[in-house]
């Protein structure tokens, strides 16, 4: 009893213990606020990258692809058995794109996918990460009229202005295709006038004239010679279509009134070219003509200045996939989708079991050990972090370790007197470490509450620092996200908590042994 | 009788009290504690303040000359402190006795040992070599938790400077015994019991209206006396006084071994109080001089009589 009423006097009037809690109180906050962030982040950036990329894949190891993946694909779904929600064929390859910008050819690396429409949308989220609204129901790879998004759908509010997408689509392509037709005619005028007839071809008319898309040939390895003179009318037609990622086509900068805006270098209805090697050996260049149609936003980086989406069976027949004699299409891997709860590491396991890498020319692997280093690194961040952060926690220990030391000593004489009434060591113990505890609690208590506040308002405050520093503090320029994420995990915080309180505890109980073993007398003889 | 009256200003104001409903001689005093002479003890000077009323039933009459029982003895107690090969003997070979229902004085110079023999009563400290015995039973060698049984339940501490806690209410510091001898949960059911008993005990020592006050708000008197009501709320069978009023003016120490004394004689509490002061040590049932850690026993003080008698004959 007289424990408690001492505690809590003690706590009453020693303020100065709360000062040394605070530092708990502050650790405890940026504990929270911390792993709440790394884990929004980190949760952001695995369900876009799962998003993006399936369960599992199975990748053949060369370009030539896989010819017999119907065979594959039967003993797949044979071996997944239930657990299979969905699988799709794709070719993956290296390739670079070109885009022109005021006359001149703007260059990209980018992975080149052919995605087969119908089914790819079983096995990720691709199609969400689209500008246009149809697009995201239901995937095609045809021009639209036009209605693209031109702000962020998927946050809700506007991160970057994107006016030029306003008109883009096939209303952008006429007024494109009339503006060109006009500089043409004009440009022809002249040059007929100059009688220069070296010049009369023009290069641009000449590349889309060369488009091979719209009339593949039988004999793929003829695609890209093919120089077949149909006519092809911008204002009317479009190449295959290809999706790109946003970043390849974009630049995100900041206008002088300190907006951000992205500024697009090529939309939705303008040509690319693009090329990449083609299937045989020794591999060759094949070129294609594509039409942009949409834009892919994941918002992970990565993705987004990589990503190009083409039809699958376009790309076979541009790469010379398409075996000429049987029909078959080759791809160059299979992506897997398998139900939510499946044990991923042991199904493929499983597969790689039945396709051994010895005999196999496959390549089988969960999406987490595609995007191994990139997790593994992000998993080491929040490990550090959390280390660093504790070990601050712990220094705040010792903050209360000196300060209970010091409230015992100024206590010593009270602690006779209590021994002198017969309280016993275990009782004059317990005042400290109920003590202890208790500034523990309220520390870290006060601290798990400045801390959810702090998560909960971490927009606001982050606009609130911007507006006081004048810089931004979350650019959007910098990260793809709108808003900071940010999820808080009870476990996380209650251990959080605890390891405070623990520590409290911990730092209270060496001073608290002092005082219990205390001599009565030398206790009460001390002045 | 006049020598008393000049050198004790403490016999005269027994005398004052009794004027009025019982006045009774003091000569009649010597009669011991057998006696009964107060059944109201209000100190005149203190008129603000109500006097101790005691509603307990008075002790029994004792017949004159029958030796009253020996309630704590100590045999042979040695105790030096030993600090860097340096070892300083305190108490040499102290036997005394101490018996029941009689003020036993400890007296002697400063650092004769008087604080360290007490303790060692208290079981606060254990002896190099010697026992102490309560009630015939050993108690110097008891377990650490059986002393602190005993010094909660069985003895009453008060000292020279007090030792009141500072957080506490004067009712809180009055009522801490209670709460360390027994657990919340017999302490919640027993509240009022043990309010009313609290209460009922700064009445006594005159303290009923600074229930809520801290100690640093009191006098030294004033805290000597809920320091008083604090020994003697668990109702011990002894008390232990170390300089009860070595920290007091004359006449506030006056009231307070008034009170100590009236508790002995209407109760029949023992008390055992070290004492530099002379004057006050003669005026006890018995004298325990400590002289070089060994007891002097009555009749070395210079002028004193025998000790059972010293205060009382006056
Ligand atoms: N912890 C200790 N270490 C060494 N010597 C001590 C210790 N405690 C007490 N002493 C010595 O023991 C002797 C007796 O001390 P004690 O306090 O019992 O005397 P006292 O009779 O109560 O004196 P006073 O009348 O001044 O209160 C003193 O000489 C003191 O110096
Ligand atoms: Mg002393």
């Amino acid at each position: 009893m007289y424990k408690l009423i001492l505690s809590w006097r003690y706590l009453r009037t020693r303020y100065i213990a709360l000062a040394s809690i605070i530092s708990v109180t502050l650790g405890v906050a940026t504990m929270i606020v911390v792993n709440s962030v790394m884990a929004g982040f980190s949760h952001e950036m695995h369900q876009r990258l799962h998003g993006i990329l399936s369960d599992l894949v199975i990748e053949s190891m060369g370009l030539d692809g896989i010819y017999d993946h119907e065979i594959l694909q039967a003993e797949v779904r044979d071996i997944l058995g239930d657990e299979l929600k969905g699988l799709t064929t794709v070719v993956h390859i290296p390739a670079m794109l070109s885009y022109k910008v005021r006359g001149e050819y703007v260059p990209h690396q980018i992975n080149l996918i052919g995605v087969d429409a119908k089914t790819h949308a079983e096995v990720s989220d691709f199609s969400r990460f689209l500008l246009h609204p149809k697009n995201r129901q239901k995937l095609s790879f045809a021009l639209h009229e036009n209605g693209y998004d031109t702000h962020d759908v998927e946050s809700g509010r506007e991160v970057a202005r994107r006016p030029q997408l306003k008109d883009a689509g096939w209303v952008y392509r006429r007024h494109r295709a009339v503006h060109e037709r006009h500089q043409k005619q004009s440009q022809q005028t002249r040059q007929s006038e100059s009688q220069n007839p070296a010049l009369f071809e023009n290069p641009e008319r000449h590349e889309t004239s060369s488009d091979t898309t719209a009339d593949i040939p039988e004999n793929p390895y003829l695609a890209a010679s093919t120089t077949e003179e149909s006519f092809f009318d911008p204002l009317k037609e479009q190449h295959a279509g290809v999706i790109l990622g946003i970043s390849i086509a974009s630049v995100r900068h900041r206008s002088t009134q300190g907006q951000v805006e992205d500024y697009f270098l090529c939309l939705p209805g303008d040509d690319v070219n693009i090329s990449f090697p083609t299937a045989g050996t020794p591999p060759d260049f094949g070129t294609g003509q594509f039409t942009v149609v949409d834009f892919y936003e994941s918002k992970m980086n990565e993705y987004d200045s990589t990503f190009a989406f083409v039809p699958l069976h376009q790309l076979q027949k541009l790469r010379g996939m398409i075996d000429p004699a049987t029909g078959l299409a080759a791809v160059t891997s299979i992506q897997i989708k398998l139900h939510e709860g499946t044990n991923l590491q042991a199904a493929c396991e499983r597969l790689r079991k039945r396709f051994p890498a010895r005999e196999f020319p496959y390549r089988i692997r969960t999406w987490q050990e595609m995007q191994g280093p990139l997790l593994a690194a992000v998993r080491m961040e929040t490990v550090i972090l959390n280390l660093l952060l504790f070990m601050i926690i712990a220094v705040a220990g010792f903050g209360i370790l000196a300060t209970f030391f010091m409230i015992v000593v100024e206590k010593t004489r009270d602690i006779g007197i209590l021994k002198s009434l017969g309280a016993p060591g275990r009782g004059v113990m317990s005042i400290f470490l109920s003590y202890g505890l208790s500034l523990g609690a309220v520390g870290s208590g006060v601290g798990m509450v400045l801390g959810l506040l702090f998560v909960h308002f971490i927009n606001q405050i982050a606009t609130g620092l911007e507006w006081v520093s004048g810089r931004e503090v979350f650019d959007p320029t910098v990260y793809y996200f709108q808003e900071i994420p940010t999820i808080i995990n009870p476990w996380t915080v209650s251990w959080i908590v605890a390891g405070a309180v623990a520590i409290a505890m911990t730092a209270s109980v060496m001073p608290a042994l002092r005082a219990a073993k205390l001599h009565p007398v030398e206790a009460l003889r001390y002045e | 009788m006049k020598e008393c009256c000049e050198a004790e200003p403490y016999k005269l104001l027994l005398h004052l009290q009794l004027s009025p409903e019982n006045p009774q001689p003091s000569t009649e005093m010597q009669t011991s504690n057998a006696v009964t002479h107060h059944t109201t003890n209000q100190p005149h000077h203190h008129s603000k303040q109500n006097g101790p009323h005691f509603r307990i039933a008075p002790k029994p009459a004792q017949a004159v000359g029958s030796a009253p029982p020996i309630i704590m003895s100590t045999s042979g107690l040695k105790k030096s402190y030993r600090k860097a090969q340096v070892t300083i003997p305190v108490l040499r070979d102290v036997d005394f006795s101490v018996s029941a229902g009689q003020i036993t004085a400890i007296a002697g110079q400063s650092g004769s040992g008087k604080t360290t023999l007490l303790h060692l009563l208290a079981t606060l400290d254990s002896p190099d070599q010697g026992e102490i015995h309560l009630h015939g039973k050993r108690i110097d060698n008891l377990p650490t938790q059986a002393r602190d049984r005993l010094r909660n339940e069985t003895l009453g501490m008060i000292f020279q400077f007090y030792h009141l806690l500072p957080e506490l209410t004067t009712l809180e510091n009055v009522l801490t015994p209670v709460m360390i001898g027994q657990s919340v949960m017999k302490y919640w059911k027993n509240w009022r019991v043990n309010l009313e008993r609290a209460k009922t005990l700064l009445d006594l020592v005159g303290l009923s209206h600074r229930l809520e006050h801290k100690p640093r708000e009191l006098s030294g008197g004033e805290m000597q006396r809920a320091a008083i009501a604090r020994s003697l709320i668990r109702s011990p069978q002894l008390l232990l006084a170390d300089e009860p009023t070595g920290n007091l003016d004359r006449q506030t120490g006056n009231e307070i071994l008034d009170i100590l004394r009236t508790l002995n004689e209407q109760e029949n509490l023992t008390i055992v109080m070290v004492t530099h002061d002379l004057e006050i040590a003669r005026q006890a049932d018995r004298l325990v001089q400590l002289v070089e850690g060994r007891v002097e026993e009555a009749g070395t003080v210079a002028g004193s009589r025998q000790p059972d008698v010293v205060a009382k004959s006056e």
